[in-house]
């Protein structure tokens, strides 16, 4: 394997893992206040669906964006209202986000654009292309930097950008300011921080609207940046891969890179069979591939590599004693 | 006593309509739904100039579920529709069951073969079709590499593959196939973001003409492919207009003929195993205004030659379902 495709297959990763990235670290929030969500694949798919009609129908993918965020934030509120507000089953009201999303975005697609549930070919401005960063062209031909700056880190969008800045950011935020202390201590025991005089409730309504904005820029990253328009279920279970990746990540910012950027690699390696015939010399199916990311979640699930300990308040309403 | 007449006139006057209403013909659109830019819309193209070229009318039910399949068939067939046309293999066992129970009722199954006395079984010979686009690859191809994606890794799909990898073949001996799948669950029918991914790691492979059989995965194929400055092949509907000038040629499927004309013949039809091939007109390469620029006269000529020999059986090519392997490509 030359090093034109190591970079061929990175700069693949990078595309493949950026909206697993952004699914987990929005799964991140919600459970570390413990709102475990697992309708992260639903936002993501009602977010790419509205990002991608709105980019159509004004010509401007920020309009689009924005759209796509309301849409994600706006099935966080109603998730946050039946498991917080109504302190039902916090499972049940995910899956019925996801089958929500599933029928309303292409109900509504049919609606709009009579397409059989696809919104129309995005173009111009109403797709983020590719953004070249300063100096690439001109440094390409330097050997090794080269490649690495102008095909790599060169000429992603810049939702990508984001993405990998929302990682600091995240630690941040979690882990630096009063914020995250309260959200943390919300998802280990609500109980401490209400008798603090904190609000539980305002915290995680807090928590799960974090997760649907970054759910809802990870859907518009799949419809105008990586594709040029909505097609139904095109989240394609990147939502469920994500929660792998959070577990895989036991819940930290940074981890959850490492994660997503493991299981975009398994991603981009099932897209190159010839890369890992000539690694190994025989034949791997692309379906052991494809189910790399679970297997690795069940081992470390099951307390071989570490221990995955889940915020201890998750998944449990809140009551406050009387 | 009044009540039991009520229902009773109520059963009469329900099956006088449905004799008013008799050989009216239905058609049964599969779950992708009738606006799939694709399979089911090209059986409504056709249905629909049926209606047109007849003046007459046909009913219709886009199914929402699989549990909707023989309730649909048993429906329309109570209600006296005739024939009943269905797209998709997925109503074999559905129709299997039903088939018996009305059988002065034609039923029509494209994709599919069931065995039944008044059932006709429409099938397409996608090889050929493949074994087409693929001439038609190698000689657009300037870098000896074309590629194939297929959507979900069933047999009919490797059909598609081995078809046109034996196309390929027979024009340029020397060419790379390089054939992948975009998964193994009905997933891989609507990841149009993994096909994407594929094309590109074709292209860094050398590909330059991508053919792609993967229903909603395939958008993202000819997307990309459009953006990276190579060619593509769409499937099953003319596919050309979705970026002109980008789209080699598609490999059509008329599921719109076969529709067509088993309304046409209407009931009592010639039953049986029909199959569609290069010969009838069945399957075959779209030549439109819009990919008009890139057909070449050698390519058209290549392409007429082939489809007369296929026609008069001269030329066979190899059916991946008929042994479950293939001369030209491993999977």
């Amino acid at each position: 394997m030359d090093y034109i495709t190591l970079i061929q297959l990175f700069d693949s990763t990078v595309r493949l893992a950026t909206p697993l990235l952004l699914a987990c670290l929005a799964g991140l929030f919600s459970e570390r206040a413990g709102i475990f969500d697992i309708g992260l694949d639903g936002k993501m798919l009602a977010a790419a669906f509205f990002s991608a009609a709105v980019a159509s129908l004004t010509g401007n993918v920020w309009l689009g964006l924005l759209a796509g965020i309301a849409a994600s934030m706006a099935l966080s509120l109603l998730h946050g209202l039946a498991s917080i507000t109504f302190r039902g089953n916090q499972l049940i009201s995910g899956v019925a986000i996801n089958f929500l999303a599933a029928g309303l975005t292409v109900l509504i697609a049919q609606d709009w654009f009579q397409q059989g549930g696809r919104t129309p070919s995005l173009i111009g401005g109403a797709r983020f292309s590719p953004i070249t960063l300063p100096f690439a062209d001109d440094v390409a031909q330097t050997p090794i930097i080269g490649p690495l700056y102008a095909e790599l880190i060169s000429g992603h969008s810049i939702l990508v950008y984001l993405a990998f800045l929302a990682v600091p950011a995240t630690w941040w935020l979690l882990y630096r300011t009063r914020f995250g202390l309260r959200l943390r201590a919300v998802g280990e025991n609500p109980a401490a921080v209400d008798t603090a005089g904190v609000s539980v409730v305002g915290l995680r309504y807090a928590a799960v609207l974090i997760c649907g904005v970054l759910c809802g820029v990870a859907g518009a990253y799949l419809s105008t940046a990586l594709q040029a328009g909505f097609i139904k279920d095109m989240s394609a279970g990147r939502g469920y891969i994500a929660l792998a990746a959070l577990i895989f990540a036991k819940w930290r910012p940074w981890y959850a890179l490492w994660a997503t950027l493991l299981f975009g690699l398994f991603g981009a390696l099932e897209t190159r069979p010839d890369v890992i015939e000539a690694l190994v010399n025989f034949k791997v199916q692309g379906q052991l591939l494809a189910a790399l990311p679970y297997v690795m979640t069940v081992i470390i699930l099951a307390g071989f590599v570490g221990k995955a300990i889940p915020p201890r308040a998750g998944g449990e309403p809140y009551v406050k004693e009387r | 006593m009044t009540l039991m007449t009520k229902f009773l006139g109520a059963a009469a006057a329900t099956a006088l309509s449905a004799g008013a209403a008799l050989a009216e013909p239905a058609l049964i659109f599969d779950l992708g739904g009738k606006f799939d830019k694709s399979f089911n819309e090209a059986a409504f193209a056709g249905a629909q100039r049926w209606a047109e070229e007849t003046g007459e009318s046909f009913r219709e039910i886009e199914l929402q579920s699989e549990a909707q399949r023989e309730q649909a068939l048993r429906r329309f067939a109570e209600a006296g529709s005739n024939p009943i046309v269905m797209t998709g293999f997925a109503f074999g066992d559905a129709l299997g069951q039903v088939a018996g129970d009305y059988p002065d009722t034609d039923f029509v199954i494209i994709d599919m073969v069931v065995d039944a006395p008044n059932v006709r079984s429409v099938v397409f010979n996608e090889h050929e079709g493949s074994y087409l686009v693929g001439m038609m690859a190698a000689m657009a191809s300037e870098s000896n590499t074309v590629g194939f994606i297929g959507g979900m890794d069933i047999p009919l799909i490797r059909k598609f593959a081995c078809g046109y990898a034996q196309g390929v073949l027979a024009v340029n001996p020397d060419a790379t196939v390089i054939s992948n799948m975009t998964g193994s669950t009905p997933a891989a029918w609507n990841d149009p973001v993994k096909g994407s991914e594929l094309t590109k790691a074709q292209i860094s492979q050398g590909a330059d003409v991508v053919y792609a059989a993967a229903g909603g995965t395939g958008v993202g194929v000819l997307q990309t492919a459009a953006d990276e400055d190579i060619l593509s092949i769409g499937v099953d509907s003319n596919q050309n207009h979705l970026h002109a000038g980008k789209v080699l040629t598609s490999m059509i499927k008329r599921v719109d003929n076969a529709v067509f004309d088993a309304m046409s013949d209407g009931p009592g039809m010639e039953k049986g195993f029909n199959v569609m091939g290069v010969g009838n007109e069945g399957v075959g390469v779209a030549i439109d205004e819009h990919n008009k620029a890139l057909i070449t006269a050698e390519m058209q000529a290549a392409v007429d030659e082939a489809s007369t020999k296929i026609a008069d059986g001269s030329l066979e090519v190899h059916d991946y379902m008929s042994d479950d392997s293939c001369p030209s490509l491993s999977f």
